[in-house]
């Protein structure tokens, strides 16, 4: 995880698409300029960068589903729920499911669990679109491959 | 009125500010109760899964940019309950 870039997620470990689950893990880092502000002498992750490291689960697994074709833009969450704190160090397992494929839209579910507990979940909508540019799809490629679910070439 | 309306105006009042007796079968869903794109999205969804079909909105939206229909053919709620009620008879006869 790498808060400063919006890298939130370390690998992908597992991709269902017959039932449209995505698994990832990702590991929060021991230090980051972010904690500096959220908070002194307190570090946590903001519950805004949960909730996309939530989004970027779910927006890769509609990569997935998609074959690349579509980029999937954040365009609502109704509910988020932030349950227990996020600190430095915390290993993180990021789950995702598509609840609904709906015409140019999906509607998605998300938690990430830390040790065995939910700390924070979410529901969230995505728009579907054709990538509005050729570098936008070239970086998805590439942090698909950094993540090791897609494969070279 | 139809029961697919009484629903849709259910589903349009719970998801927007607009007020249940104010949507008519004539109503334009985005220039007569201001319902905008993204509020669009929830409604879609919200009629997805309470009629158990998947409304084809992309193909919608390209016709009326394509200018093939007008908008009126799927953006009044009078003819989007008829879409409904075709894609739901669809479902059944599929």
């Amino acid at each position: 995880m790498r808060l400063e870039y919006f890298q939130m997620l370390d690998a992908v470990v597992e991709i269902d698409r017959s039932a449209a689950t995505l698994k990832a893990a990702s590991r929060v880092p021991l230090g980051s300029p972010v904690f500096e502000g959220h908070f002194p002498g307190h570090p946590l992750v903001p519950g805004v960068l949960l909730l996309e490291t939530m989004a970027q689960a779910s927006g890769y697994l509609l990569l997935a589903l998609t074959t690349f074709q579509r980029m999937p833009f954040f365009a609502n969450s109704k509910s988020a729920n932030f349950r227990s704190f996020v600190r430095p160090g915390d290993p993180l397992e990021i789950a995702a499911k598509r609840i609904h494929a709906g015409s140019g839209y999906a509607v998605m579910s998300a938690q990430i669990i830390r040790e065995g507990e939910c700390v924070c979940d979410a529901q969230m909508m995505f728009r579907l679109v054709p990538f509005p540019a050729p570098e936008l799809q070239q970086h998805v490629f590439s942090e698909g491959r950094r993540l090791g679910f897609l494969e070279e070439g | 009125m139809s029961a697919t309306f009484d629903a849709v105006a259910e589903i349009i009042s719970a998801n927007t500010d607009v007020s249940e007796s104010d949507i008519k079968p004539e109503s334009h869903l985005m220039r007569d109760l201001g319902i905008d794109s993204l509020a669009f999205l929830d409604l879609a969804f919200e009629i997805d899964q309470r009629f158990g079909i998947q409304m084809p909105v992309e193909d919608w939206m390209q016709s009326v940019n394509q200018g093939d229909v007008e908008s009126e053919e799927f953006f009044v709620v009078g003819s989007l309950c008829r879409q409904i009620d075709a894609l739901v008879a669809a479902k059944v006869a599929a």
